[in-house]
Formats: structure tokens, sequence, C-alpha cells
């Protein structure tokens, strides 16, 4: 079977418990294309060889009742795999190799799936263009050039060239729905709690949640009922009852009431995003929900609040990184010599920023005027969901404030590159879920997205809106293989 | 409010991260622009809104203190960049 890599998840899945194909089978052909396609950067590390073994061991004796049977997917470099290098995408940690594994991988590993290798990310997963990685950008399939989004870009990257049929990646302010948006493909930000967080590298520990990353609805359920589950590992981990997401999926969304935020409609946002928005709508209302209008207040203050939370929780998180323990050293004269040239030189320009922001509001002085503020106005954004939430069961947002853009474009104003997230930061902070789902194409056939944002623990909710959404919809990513030569 | 090059230094001192001349000027202005952004907030009356400080409203799950992971010398001290035996090295603290 010559077109393998061009099967969705759950085609490949049955045609694997089919016997059509082998894992091993799968196992090459998307190696054969990762080979290929080495100017789109997607990897850190591969881990082709062992694939193939894993795979050949698992046709020996296929357990085809597993979720996903004998199933070859790489992953963000963020989550830890044991014996696997782990970066994070950057240089502090380009020596480590994890002697345990990340609760989510893990999950995936028990339903047979097979690690193909680990996808590049922004340093930390702090940026949104994949510029900050320690191993370089990473190129957008969908024109040369072009950024993948970020932090998850070497995911979204790598799914929507088809390297791989799924992924995971990890979404702290907009990391997996700004990447998916970017390049045409679904990803799913989960209810904080309903991933566990053990084993992923800390970026800001109130915000962070892995999530799937897919090229259709249907496999991100698939994906995401895996990935979730209570772990006692991760003390904000949650126990709740837990859909079978992907059997429960449905189209039919008659009735719903999804809410239309005001504060989104933000200055200077193109003509293009606000008639997706329209297109959008009138989606809705075929499928025979109920479109209301509804209002967030404090929306704006949303990315300036996360500026604070997330680079205190950063710096305190990353204080680990000291070359003692693990990671890269520098030499020093004494000991505090080294750790000042160890993070100087281990960490790259953007994450200094951050962990330099992070020190300054929490420092003394400066406590209660940053970081306690924030905190107050986290509280009131989070009270806008709820009050909304008390009139409907969704809400539909642009997912990113335009298309991809091109690489370098923005490095030089952290401001510019921060704004990307203005529709995906609230969600993270009030630790609601969110989708983003591709729905369209601007002038220049970039794609564009749309995001549902759901109730806390309503995941099943959204993903049945995003389905009836997709079929309206029917988009085509416009893909040409412009890097295989 | 701005953020001078004696703050850079302070910062860069509390966070252990050395910064030379030229890259403190340019964090400077970075950090000034972030602020800037930042500030922002100030606009709201925020006196009687309680702090948000967890987001998943559940107590912590008690469970039994008992030893689930046991002899990790090895596998903690493998990714350390220097190590003497069972013991990280680190340059000379006492003179």
């Amino acid at each position: 079977m010559s077109d393998i890599t061009k099967q969705s998840l759950s085609e490949l899945i049955k045609n694997i418990r089919e016997r059509k194909i082998s894992s091993t089978e799968a196992t090459k052909a998307f190696i054969e294309r990762s080979e290929k396609s080495k100017e789109l950067n997607v990897y850190v590390t591969e881990d082709f060889s062992a694939a193939i073994e894993k795979a050949k061991k698992f046709d020996q004796k296929p357990n085809l009742d597993l979720k996903l049977p004998g199933i070859p997917l790489a992953v963000k470099d963020l989550f830890c795999t044991k014996n696997v290098k782990t970066t994070a995408g950057s240089k502090i940690l380009n020596n480590f190799t994890p002697t345990y594994e990340s609760t989510v991988t893990k999950n995936i590993w028990n339903e047979g799936a097979i690690l193909l290798g680990k996808l590049n990310c922004d340093e930390f997963a702090m940026g949104s263009s994949n510029e900050t990685s320690f191993f370089g950008s990473v190129q957008n399939p969908i024109d040369k050039g072009l950024v993948p989004g970020g932090s998850s870009g070497g995911s979204s990257s790598a799914v929507a060239a088809q390297l791989t049929p799924i992924t995971i990646g990890t979404d702290t302010g907009g990391s997996i729905r700004q990447p998916a948006s970017f390049t045409g493909t679904v990803g799913l930000k989960p209810t904080y709690g309903s991933c566990s967080r053990y084993g992923i590298v800390a970026f800001a520990s109130s915000l962070d949640q892995a999530g799937p990353m897919s090229q259709n609805v249907r496999d991100c359920a698939l994906l995401q009922e895996v990935i979730s589950s209570y772990d006692e590992k991760d003390s904000t981990s949650i126990d709740f009852k837990r859909n079978n997401y992907s059997k429960e999926l449905t189209n039919n969304i008659k009735g719903k009431k999804i809410g239309i935020p005001k504060e989104y409609r933000v200055d200077g946002m193109p003509k293009e995003i606000e008639d997706l928005w329209k297109k959008g709508i009138e989606y809705i209302k075929d499928c025979g929900a109920e479109i209301l209008d509804i209002s967030l207040p404090h929306t704006n203050y949303a990315l300036p609040t996360y500026y604070i939370v997330a680079p205190a929780e950063a710096s305190s998180n990353l204080a680990r990184y000291d070359g003692v323990k693990y990671g890269f050293r520098a030499d020093g004269e004494n000991l505090i010599d080294m750790y000042e040239k160890t993070r100087s030189e281990g960490f790259g320009a953007e994450v200094q920023r951050r962990i330099m922001i992070g020190t300054y509001v929490l420092s003394s002085g400066y406590y209660d005027a940053y970081y306690l503020k924030a905190q107050k106005v986290r509280k009131l954004i989070k009270n806008d969901f709820d009050e909304a939430y008390k009139k409907v069961d969704a809400i539909l947002t642009p997912s990113t404030p335009s298309s991809a853009f091109k690489i370098g474009e923005k490095t030089n104003d952290p401001v510019s590159m921060y704004l990307n997230d203005i529709f995906t930061v609230p969600v993270n902070l009030a630790g609601l879920p969110g989708i983003s789902i591709p729905a369209g194409h601007d002038s220049k056939g970039y794609p564009l997205g749309l995001q549902i944002i759901g109730k806390a623990f309503d995941e099943q909710n959204i993903l049945n809106i995003a389905y009836a959404m997709e079929e309206k919809i029917n988009f085509k990513n416009k893909i040409t293989d412009w890097w295989i030569k | 409010m701005s953020i001078d090059l004696k703050t850079i230094k302070h910062i860069s001192k509390l966070s252990r991260i050395s910064v030379d001349e030229k890259r403190a000027e340019k964090l400077a202005d970075d950090l000034n622009s972030i602020f800037e952004f930042i500030e922002k907030l100030n606009e709201l009356k925020t006196d009687n809104v309680e702090p948000l400080t967890s987001i998943a409203e559940t107590t912590l799950k008690l469970r039994s203190d008992e030893v689930k992971s046991k002899n990790l010398r090895e596998q903690i001290i493998k990714n350390s960049p220097q190590e003497n035996e069972d013991y990280f090295v680190v340059p000379k603290v006492i003179e």
C-alpha cells in the first residue's frame, strides 16, 4: 500500500485491524516520508530503528483490541520518554535522557502505539512560532518560509505534512490550538487536570496541559480518550468520569446554545477572520444549534495577566536548571559563577526574558502590584466564563488573529509575538477545554481556524460541535509537498 | 514605571543569569515594552476580588504514606554533569 501516510489515524487503525497493513509497513512508510522531509526540521530526535524493531515485535503477536494497535507516532519533545533524549527545545537539556516515562506517553504506549521520535518545539514551550528552539525553526508544510505556529510547531508541521498520523502537544497559552490553526489541523487543549502533567517538562504549572493534534476530529477524540487519566503522581490531576470520547462522538448538536463573545471582535482584526467567524456561526445554525450573543468583559486583560502569571511560574520552575543534577553545565570560578554562566549560556533569549519578568514580578516590593494583581484579574476572567456558561453550552471564537506569518517577521518584537495568543490565553487562565478546527483559507491560501471553548470537563460537547462543524466545513488542506525533491 | 540598568542587574542576580552590558540594554528595552503592556491591569479596581490561587476547585486527595520508588540512586545520578561515586560534584564552596 503506497498511500499509507495519507490515511487518517482512524483509517490506519481499521486497516491494521483488518490485517491489510502491518504495523511494520505503516512504521516504515512514515519513516520513509520523514527521511524525505528533513527540510521541515520537525524532528529533534529520531528513534526510527527502535520503532521498526517495536513494530516487528508487535506484528509477531498483534493485539488488535488495543486502541492504537501498532500505530507509529511522534511526540513533542517536552514529554519525558524513558531512555530517549528529551530536550524541551533547549541547549540546557541537550544531553538529558530521562530514566522514566511521562504518564501521558505511557498511556499511549500501553494502547499499542510506537514512538517514532521527538518533535521540535519552542524552548521550554515559550514561543508562538517555533523560532525560539535551540534546534532551529520549523517549516510549515503549507508554504516555504512560513512558521508552523508554536510552541508545538514540530508537532503541527509533522501532522499536516503526514509524517506522523497523529501527535501530542502541550498548551500553556495556545501552544496546541494556534499551531493547529496555522497548519490546517485539529488541536485540543483539555480541561486543566484532565491529562497528567507528570513527566512533562514544566513551564507554567497552573496552565500547562497536554493534548492531541490530529488531521480530523474523530482522531482527536480517540487520542484524548487514551491520554486523559487520573494520576496520583500529579496532585492537580482530577478524578472525574472520563467519556469514551470517540465512541460517544455525535454530529447531533440540535438545541445546543453557542455563545458569541463580542469582546473577541478586536481592533485591527483582518476581515478574513471576521468573515470566517460569521461563516462558522452559519454552520452552527445549519446544525440546528442556537446562537446567542454573550459578553466576556475582561477579555482584554487576559494577555497582560498571562504575561505575569506564566513567567512567574516559569521563573520558579526553571530554577532547577543549575548545572548540578542534570543538563548542561558551564565552568565557573566558583559555585555562583557556575550557576550564572550555566543559565546564561544554557537558556535562549526568550527563556531568559521570561525568567527575568517572572523574577521581577515575584520580587520583594513588587509581588502585590504584579503577581497578586494578576491572580485577582485571573479570578475576574474565570468569573466571566462562569457567568456566560449559565446561558450557553459552548463558545465560538476565531483561533488566532491572523494566519501563519513568515519566519523572522515577529522575532524582534516580543509584544507583537505575544498578541498571537489573544484568543487562546483566556481558556488556559480559566482552566477550560478548547479545540481549534480548520475552517477556511485566507486570500494567500493559508489555513484559518475556529475555536470552540467548553465548560470544564465538557470535552465531549466541544468535540461533538467540532465534529458537526467539520462535516459542514469540509476543509481540504492545500499541501503540495514542495519540500520533497 | 521604567526598568533601568540597575534593576536589570538586580533581577539578573536574583535569577542567577549573568548579563553583560550590551545585553542588559536590550533586555531593559524589551522588559519596558512588556511592562508597558502589562500595566493595562491597573485600569481595573480589584480591591474586593479574591485572588485565584488554584484553578482546580477540588481538595487534594489523601493517600497512605508509603515508599513506592526505591533504589533510584543510579538513575538520579545518571544525568549529572559531574559526579563522584554517589555524589554530585560542584565547584569548591568552602575556602
